[in-house]
């Protein structure tokens, strides 16, 4: 491949990979592999070694190729397969053994196994398969809208003929052959593209300081060290997509004014990295980054920076500490990096998501941008859903979707008939919100407003089986663990919040504590050098606030009426709901539980350890939690 | 410094063009050799980089993935990250491989074979509860699925 020289030979390229896939989904079948971190867990190898050697023992010819994510990873592995002239079918949850009667029914038969099915993606011209569902039909899909993650799952993410065939490179080709870099930034901004690292602050501005900024060279830095419990947006989009974080990087050079940039990821994601390299060797091979890209007298090059385990370096100053090859501290604020950056050059530090939103912003324009989302966050915001929701997962929604739809429509609702407790956002530095709060649109303002924050779209839902208090004091457990220790606000006030909460969750709490936890979290927000040590009280604050009552049980009744605070209730078997089944007597192992067949359970209190496995195993819902017997119980048992 | 294994540490040629931006680099490559950060290779590193080993050694020791203590052959990562800490696996998980191979997070078996870790999220939360054994990732464990998994690193 020689390297493209200018806008025309990369149109012309996109129309010959285009027309060489199109070809090769006429005469020749696909089948497509999840092959993110989620699938290969899942045991996507085994599964794709299973189909090439079916095919190999039955003298079928078929490209198989691995994809990134498709956001389904609760339905990991999954398979996709393309037969010519029909649409692409995918599989769920595949195992190695179901493989032969994949072969031998769809690809040979050309009958789709309904049984094992999901769903199917139909195109233009192409008959639909009957009685399956197609993608836009199936709530998970239907109100999601997909920009930054418009190639996870779709293309080969180690091809950058498919990435170019996807309309690759053709933001870049725009920005660089016929825009000017203000008129770039001016593009940006009028996008209304806030950055989605979590802070929101609006990324056409921070280029414009960065531009303007004095000094040379100037970085371009992607910050890819994601590392909130529970969050896993941007190691999907590195391994589905990573050829649009570098073309959204490479416009943001051009923009600033930079000609180097620096991608720091998080060693823990050493697919993503194996990815973004063999991405940036494509690039160069291409022309497509280096010297002269498609002809200009433009130049960038990126380098891949590992991380070395530390969730401070998320921190911009902390992050640029790090790439230096220092201790991973954060440094006061201002000056801004975007003044005083790596080496104290003019640096732009932006999230994975923002750049991988650039090269379509770019592209489509600002108004179809702008036509996305709600006035004041424009777009789509993407959320790794986990916790207790059907539909764990990645989705990408726009902006203003309200919660309750994302947890009951997009993410399936709570599974197990339990009841929906809390949804957390913003990872263990965001907030937690309740019920009430459920008609909230997702955007940075009505979230903040809400209680919570936006952060970089870790989004947890709980159900009824978890104690605010516990789930708080996790966060502060994390949060407190990962101070990096420079300042004192935040390495000390996160010990002492962390010592209120445990005191309150093993019974020993005052009501005192809950104006403790107010006066120190104050403090934290008020003095701390960065957002960790300011952020690390905001999930205490906001389950105090819309769970003063489960802190108020903990500390007057001794009562933790999720039943996880040990020693803090007991279970009971409801004599009206119990059948008699004896599911509870057999899990129990140091048994407490007693009963007849047929007849009502009893559960002995003082032989019970409160594991829970009865609880758990008990389908009718007929084992409660209640106030310990011992204490003098005077409110009202906990209500269902 | 190690006479043994001269010019062992190679920081990649092009890297960047600070030495001190190589660092976390060279550590890694170092760590590589030995499976752990000996005082050697942290002398080593120094050296090359020209920077004290005091320095090298506060570097290291601020980031999670530089081990300055040997690990077992098999080094066993449970995550307790939320998901995994939700799904009520993470305890579970952690006392079943502490009981089985009698040893404590951050503690390696007698024999070398095993050690254990209790880490932050490995970013698996699809796949809860999670651990890795080096870099290898294994989902959605139970003490059954644990039993088996050392019952075969036992066997390698």
């Amino acid at each position: 491949m020689s390297a493209l020289t200018n806008t025309e030979s990369l149109e012309s390229l996109r129309v010959a990979v285009q027309e060489r896939l199109d070809d090769r989904r006429a005469g020749q079948a696909t089948i497509l592999v999840g092959m993110g971190t989620c699938g290969i867990a899942a045991g996507a190898s085994e599964v794709a070694a299973a189909i090439r050697s079916e095919l190999d023992k039955r003298k079928l010819e078929a490209q198989v190729i691995g994809v990134g994510c498709i956001g389904m990873c609760a339905r990991e592995p999954l398979v996709d397969f393309q037969l010519p002239g029909r649409p692409r079918v995918t599989y769920a949850n595949v195992k190695a053994d179901v493989v032969p009667r994949l072969i031998e029914e769809h690809f040979v038969g050309g009958q789709v196994v309904t049984k094992l099915a999901l769903a199917q993606m139909t195109a233009d011209g192409i008959a639909p398969e009957q009685e399956l569902a197609t993608y836009q039909d199936l709530p998970f899909y239907k109100k999601q809208l997909r920009i930054a993650m418009r190639n996870c799952g779709m293309i080969n993410p180690e091809s950058i003929d498919e990435y170019i065939a996807a309309d690759g490179y053709r933001g870049l080709a725009k920005a660089l052959t016929g825009m000017e870099p203000d008129g770039v930034i001016e593009e940006m901004k009028d996008s209304g593209l806030r950055g989605r690292g979590g802070a929101g602050f609006m990324t056409g501005v921070k280029w414009e300081f960065c531009r303007r900024a004095r000094g040379t060279p100037k970085y371009v830095i992607c910050n890819a060290d994601e590392g909130d419990p529970g969050a896993f947006m941007d190691r999907s989009i590195l391994e589905g997509d990573p050829h649009a974080v570098l073309e959204g990087m490479t416009i943001a050079g051009y923009a600033i004014g930079a000609q180097e940039g620096y991608i720091y990821c998080r060693a823990e994601y050493p697919l993503a990295i194996e990815r973004l390299k063999k991405a940036i060797g494509q690039a160069h091979e291409y022309g497509l980054m280096g010297k002269n890209i498609l002809g200009t007298d433009f130049s960038f090059d990126l380098r891949v920076k590992e991380g070395a385990g530390a969730f401070v370096c998320g921190e911009e100053t902390a992050l640029i500490a790090s790439i230096e090859g220092k201790r991973g501290e954060p440094r006061p604020r201002p000056p801004f990096p975007a003044v005083s950056g790596l080496w104290n050059k003019p640096s732009n530090v932006n999230n994975v998501k923002s750049y991988s939103l650039t090269p379509q912003i770019i592209l489509h324009g600002a108004d179809w941008f702008k036509g996305i989302g709600t006035e004041t966050s424009t777009g789509t915001a993407v959320f790794a859903l986990t916790g207790k929701i059907k539909n764990t997962g990645l989705i990408e929604v726009p902006m203003g979707i309200t919660l309750r739809e994302i947890i009951y429509d997009v993410g399936g609702g709570i599974p197990k008939k339990k009841q929906f407790k809390a949804v957390q956002t913003g990872g263990p530095l965001g907030g937690c919100l309740p019920e009430s709060a459920l008609d909230t649109p997702v955007d940075f303002d009505s979230l903040t407003r809400a209680g919570a924050t936006m952060g970089s779209g870790g989004m947890i839902v709980v159900d009824q089986d978890t104690c605010m208090v516990e789930f708080a004091r996790y966060f502060l457990t994390f949060a407190s663990a990962e101070s990096c220790g420079k300042c004192v606000p935040c390495r000390i006030g996160g010990q002492r919040l962390l010592e209120v909460l445990t005191r309150i969750a093993e019974g020993s709490g005052r009501m005192e504590d809950l104006d403790e936890i107010g006066y120190i979290s104050t403090q934290m927000q008020q003095a701390s050098l960065c957002a960790l040590g300011q952020l690390t009280p905001g999930p205490v604050m906001a389950s105090l606030r819309f769970f003063r009552e489960e802190y108020e049980a903990h500390i007057n009744e001794h009562f933790c009426q999720a039943g996880v605070c040990k020693g803090m209730f007991q279970y009971e078997i409801d004599q009206v709901k119990c059948p008699g089944c004896g599911l509870c007597l057999k899990v129990c192992t140091v048994d407490a539980i007693s009963g007849e067949k047929k007849k009502p359970h009893q559960i002995n209190p003082v032989n019970c350890i409160q594991c829970g496995a009865c609880y758990d195993v008990c389908n009718l819902g007929a084992i409660h939690v209640r106030h310990k017997e011992s204490l003098p119980v005077e409110a009202e048992p906990v209500a269902e | 410094m190690s006479m043994g294994e001269p010019n062992a540490v190679h920081p990649p040629a092009i890297e960047d063009p600070r030495k001190r931006a190589m660092l976390l680099a060279a550590l890694y490559i170092a760590q590589e050799q030995n499976g752990w950060l000996k005082p050697e290779a942290i002398q080593r590193v120094a050296k090359r980089l020209e920077l004290s080993e005091g320095e090298v050694k506060s570097t290291a020791s601020f980031y999670t993935m530089f081990r300055l203590a040997p690990r077992g052959r098999y080094h066993i990562q449970v995550c307790e990250g939320l998901s995994c800490y939700l799904v009520d696996g993470a305890e579970t998980i952690i006392a079943h491989v502490a009981r089985r191979l009698k040893i404590r997070s951050g503690e390696t078996t007698p024999d070398g074979r095993f050690s254990l870790e209790v880490v932050q999220c490995l970013a698996a939360c699809d796949l809860a509860p999670a651990l890795k054994v080096n870099d290898e990732l294994y989902g959605h464990m139970t003490t059954g699925t644990i039993d088996a998994l050392l019952e075969k690193l036992h066997q390698s």
